[in-house]
């Protein structure tokens, strides 16, 4: 007998709490778009946060709310991005396929506050312990592989100069990289570039050239010789505005820190220095 | 006095018999959802709430059972009362409150098989808490467990940049490090208000 009460009470328990949550469900149903789920379909997955929403739930549902554009993902490939569209109703315009760049060629070029690092490998840990990094100059890498290891498509890594250097095919532009250096020298720019000045130092021409055998001394050659006013000098840091570069060439002949670099002409950011 | 005995019951869960460091209950989310501190805060509020409305909920439950002399089906039944708990606040607070519903996120319906809410409820009905005790008890049991979680937090975002032996790295240290709170929390064993 008593087990026939234990059945009936939890049965009757059972039955009423479904019955609660049966009503609740129609009561507070809130209409999920079907959209939704093929955009979060075509996203990569990989909730690397490049597109500035949290993973790619949180992107598909901008998308869809039409708070982001359809190819608010920066590591989407075409086709996916034009699926996108098509859900949405709207048509693409190609979109321009962006990179990250690190705004380095330093590493053992740039001048080094101790002979030798003991450290934690990991550049946050770097800032710390030597205060403001342990470059002379206050501006670059500092190779410890912190975006190394931030990198969701093994597209980054420290190169034989140790300088961290971007591989443009695999690289997706999703920024993680940027988001955890903390010297913030990593920026993005459009994929089909041939010249690239990797600097980022703010110094003025005197203190750069010491600290640095390849740094950006703000001489503003490259300014005045660029035929299509593309380059300008901001704080001493000469920068390209990609909208205007015609890849011609010319501030690559006229740096004289040999600094600025057509990276299809060698396939190499930035060559070995020539020792004056 | 009634407030002593709140107080008395509160200082219990947050510090003695902190659900978490002294019991040892809810361990799963404390490992999973440590490692940053603003998760780590959104699962301890989401404990509090998740707690506090079980405590309130499976004190009728568990009178019911009591006059039906069915004591004896105290956990399944919990069980069935949390889960649907979880579901229909779930649904309630996507619905009537989004923006609480966005800020819990994940955490809620993972909640929904944390052994620290079954345990919470458990305990109510072997202390022999009243209504009130028992959502004080409730509550107070999560804000220890956002105690001991955002304590946990921060120290695992520092233990990133320590640089353990191979063996230790990531989880081995994660547990070291929680046993040590554990150890840490002992000290609080034997306090007590002197009324």
């Amino acid at each position: 007998m008593n087990i026939f009460y234990a059945v009936l009470t939890l049965g009757a328990l059972g039955a009423v709490f479904s019955l609660v949550l049966a009503i609740a469900s129609k009561v507070f149903e809130v209409k999920t778009d079907a959209r939704l789920a093929v955009i979060l379909d075509c996203l990569p997955g990989a909730n690397c946060g490049g597109c500035g929403y949290p993973g790619c739930a949180g992107c598909a549902a901008a998308i869809v709310a039409g708070e982001a554009p359809v190819n608010a993902c920066p590591s989407c490939p075409g086709d996916q991005t034009s699926r996108i569209a098509a859900v949405m109703g709207v048509e693409v315009a190609s979109v321009e396929r962006r990179v990250a760049f690190v705004r380095c060629a330093g590493g053992n070029r740039a001048g080094h506050k101790f002979d030798k690092y003991v450290g934690i490998e990991d550049c946050v840990a770097a800032m710390k312990v030597a205060g403001n990094g342990t470059l002379d100059c206050a501006f670059g890498c500092l190779g410890r592989g912190t975006c190394v290891t931030a990198c969701k498509f093994d597209a980054i890594h420290i190169n034989e100069r140790g300088v961290a250097e971007v591989d443009r095919e695999k690289c997706t532009c999703c920024m993680q990289c940027a988001a955890v250096c903390p010297k913030k020298v990593i920026v993005s720019m459009p994929y089909a570039v041939d010249i690239v000045l990797p600097c980022a130092n703010k110094e003025t021409g005197k203190e750069a050239k010491g600290h640095c055998a390849i740094s950006c001394i703000g001489c503003k050659l490259c300014e005045k010789n660029c035929p299509s006013g593309a380059i300008t000098v901001k704080k001493n840091v000469a920068v390209i505005d990609y909208d205007k570069c015609t890849s011609c060439g010319t501030c690559v002949t006229k740096c004289p820190r040999k600094l600025i670099v057509d990276i299809h002409a060698n396939g190499k950011v930035a060559p070995v220095v020539h020792e004056q | 006095m009634q407030w002593t005995t709140l107080f008395d019951i509160a200082l219990g869960a947050i510090l003695v018999n902190n659900f978490i460091l002294a019991q040892f209950l809810g361990i799963c989310p404390f490992m999973g959802v440590s490692k940053k501190m603003d998760t780590a805060v959104g699962m301890g509020f989401a404990v509090i709430f998740v707690m506090g409305l079980a405590s309130a909920l499976c004190y009728p439950v568990n009178l019911l059972l009591d006059s039906l002399g069915l004591s004896y089906m105290r956990t399944v039944a919990f069980i069935l009362v949390i889960a649907a708990l979880v579901q229909f606040v779930e649904m309630f607070l996507k619905k009537s409150m989004p923006a609480l519903y966005e800020a819990l996120g994940v955490y809620l319906p993972l909640i929904t098989t944390n052994c620290a809410v079954l345990g919470v409820v458990l305990l109510n009905v072997q202390n022999s808490h009243n209504f009130i005790e028992s959502v004080v008890y409730g509550i107070t049991g999560g804000a220890g467990f956002l105690l001991a979680i955002v304590l946990f937090a921060s120290i695992r975002e520092r233990l990133e940049f320590a640089a353990p032996p191979k063996a230790f790295r990531g989880f081995p240290i994660a547990l070291i490090t929680a046993g040590l709170m554990a150890l840490c929390f002992m000290g609080f064993q034997g306090l007590q208000i002197p009324w």
